[in-house]
């Protein structure tokens, strides 16, 4: 790889400018500005309410309209690199700023005491010490994410799968040499993925594909005690998701689920599209006396730290027994590839 | 000298598809032939119930019954075949092997390795039953009773109690009673939580304790006894297990 593309990749997994149009986004900016109003009250003479009051009165106009342009504005800005898309978003808010000053004026309201120059100076140190947050916030979610990424690559290749695949291979090679081939082309795929720079999204369809290689190589070990029933809406495929979302999923479905039992299990995989929300479920046979020494927590908090880095407070992950089946339900926000 | 018998038992398929394609890499050296194949323990036992086998070429990791456990059971037969433990990675079970100085063979299993191993056995080496023990603590999912020339494997889950008789313990199910040769403490010991000790001489499975009765018989003097689920049986519980009884049952 040259140096360039490295420090490209670099980049783009490094600093980004926030989901302009994420929930949490949004309530950390308006609980920011308002915290930000109520210190600047507390600055000024008077009692605090009547204060509060004045100084929000300025504020939430402004506010409103810079989240609702960097919200319209959102896939604009994430396509710019990241120091001009800090600057765009510094220019909305003082652009919108003075906007509503004169908007104030012209309607002969009272627009107080701080001159035009004071209020672009404060949105800027607002917007300023917010997106200064996001990066942090970014950045400190980013080496553990290298260490979870590092740690979930050991967890998710199984030395047992792996192992036992080869076997599976080499019983193949006498027997039937083009199956053997497409059999290694699999595990090849599947290792290229799980080694992969998995901080960025990729679409479902992509995922889906993935899973389907791993579980062609699970058949193979396991032949008819394994089966899939995958209930896909066709038009889930192009949502994006965290990359390697579902595959350690599956892959603990059939080690915790499949394998242990005597009897042949079913592995239900389900994708839907509710409103603005993508919804999948995977479900696997469960017994609690069958469970193996080895927990799967790590993979789930692998995922759903993933989750938290790409969709803030607007995904969800729960994952429990419900009576005879283990049930995995995961919620975030459906959005495709602009 | 005559080919070595083999019993392969896994629970995939292309694995012992594999192992039996070594084995045959192996045959100019180490005459051997595969007598036959399992998909688990309990098809194993019921396979050598009938068939003898000089060799077993056992996965450790098996839906049911482990490939440690079924090593256990095979040991009761009248000749029991040397087992030879094959695993893709267990690191606990490895880990237990070294210390207790198993021999095992790791997947994909070598020509190398398979011709070695099956020269000890053929050689005479036999794993110790301690040794099997002290490698797999855990409970074992069932008791293995010898009946006129075979072994029938008894499920834990079906036993209502255990009592000691001398020299042998009898095991008592829903439908009938089954004699083994082991001593009570160490099934106490190794079924614990599942099994309690209401007296000296019996253990009673926890999840069929139904509730207890004033005792009525001769040796009880007015003490305690168990009631158990589907069973007409009443067990007497003794004074020293009383207290520890009745919490647990409680509880």
């Amino acid at each position: 790889m040259n140096p360039d593309a490295s420090s490209i990749r670099q980049n783009a997994a490094g600093d980004a400018l926030p989901d302009f149009r994420n929930l949490g986004v949004i309530a950390r900016a308006l609980l920011a500005a308002n915290v930000f109003a109520l210190l600047a009250a507390s600055l000024r003479a008077g009692d605090l309410v009547s204060q509060f009051i004045v100084v929000a009165y300025a504020i939430e106009p402004v506010l409103f309209a810079s989240l609702a342009a960097l919200y319209m504005g959102r896939d604009v800005l994430a396509r710019l690199p990241y120091a001009a898309g800090v600057g765009c978003t510094l220019v909305l808010v003082a652009a919108l700023t003075a906007a509503m000053y004169f908007l104030d004026a012209a309607r002969g309201q009272d627009v107080g005491a701080a001159s035009l120059a004071w209020r672009i100076a404060y949105a800027l140190a607002l917007t300023g010490a917010l997106a200064g947050y996001f990066r942090l916030r970014n950045r400190a979610f980013s080496p553990a994410l290298a260490d979870a990424r590092l740690q979930a690559l050991q967890a998710r290749i199984r030395p047992h799968f792996l192992f036992n695949s080869l076997t599976a291979v080499l019983s193949l090679i006498r027997r039937d040499p083009p199956r053997a081939e497409a059999a290694l082309e699999d595990l090849a795929e599947l290792f290229r993925n799980l080694m992969a720079d998995n901080r960025n999204l990729s679409t479902l369809a992509a995922e889906i594909a993935l899973c389907r290689q791993y579980l062609s190589l699970e058949h193979l070990r396991l032949g008819e005690r394994l089966h899939v029933d995958w209930r896909l809406d066709p038009e889930v495929e192009q949502a994006l998701v965290p990359a390697m979302l579902l595959q350690p999923l599956v892959e603990n479905a059939v080690y915790h689920g499949i394998e242990p039992r005597l009897a042949p299990g079913m592995i239900e995989i389900e994708a839907r599209r509710v409103g603005d929300q993508l919804r999948l479920k995977l479900t696997n046979p469960y017994s609690a006396e069958h469970q193996h020494r080895q927990g799967n927590r790590m993979a789930l908090a692998n995922i759903r730290e993933r989750l938290r880095l790409h969709f803030d407070v607007e995904a969800s992950l729960d994952a429990g027994a419900a009576g005879e089946r283990y049930e995995i339900s995961i919620v975030m926000p459906y959005r495709t590839a602009p | 000298m005559n080919p070595l018998r083999v019993l392969i038992v896994d629970d995939e398929q292309p694995a012992r598809i594999r192992l039996r394609e070594v084995l045959a890499d192996c045959s100019a050296e180490v005459p051997n032939l595969v007598a036959g194949e399992a998909a688990n323990g309990l098809e194993a036992m019921e396979w050598l119930s009938q068939n003898p086998a000089d060799v077993a070429l056992v996965d450790i990791h098996m839906p049911g019954m482990s490939g440690i456990e079924f090593a256990r059971h095979a040991q009761i037969l009248a000749v029991p075949p040397a087992v030879i433990f094959v695993t893709a990675h267990d690191q606990y079970a490895v880990a237990a092997f070294e210390v207790n100085a198993l021999d095992y063979l790791l997947k994909p299993v070598r020509a190398t390795r398979l011709r070695e191993a099956l020269r000890k056995a053929a050689g005479g080496a036999r794993v110790a039953r301690a040794a099997l023990e002290r490698a797999d603590s855990r409970p074992r999912h069932y008791f293995s009773v010898a009946e006129r020339n075979r072994v029938t494997l008894v499920p834990v889950a079906e036993v209502l109690f255990l009592k000691a008789d001398q020299k042998y313990v009898t095991i008592r199910t829903r439908e009938r009673e089954y004699l083994i040769e082991e001593s009570l403490a160490s099934l106490e010991q190794e079924f614990a939580g599942i099994l309690v000790r209401i007296h000296r001489n019996c253990l009673v499975a926890r999840a069929c304790i139904r509730g207890f009765e004033r005792a009525s018989g001769e040796d009880s003097d007015a003490g305690w006894a168990v009631v158990l689920e589907d069973c007409p049986d009443r067990l007497p519980v003794s004074r020293r297990q009383w207290v520890q009884v009745k919490t647990l049952a409680n509880g």
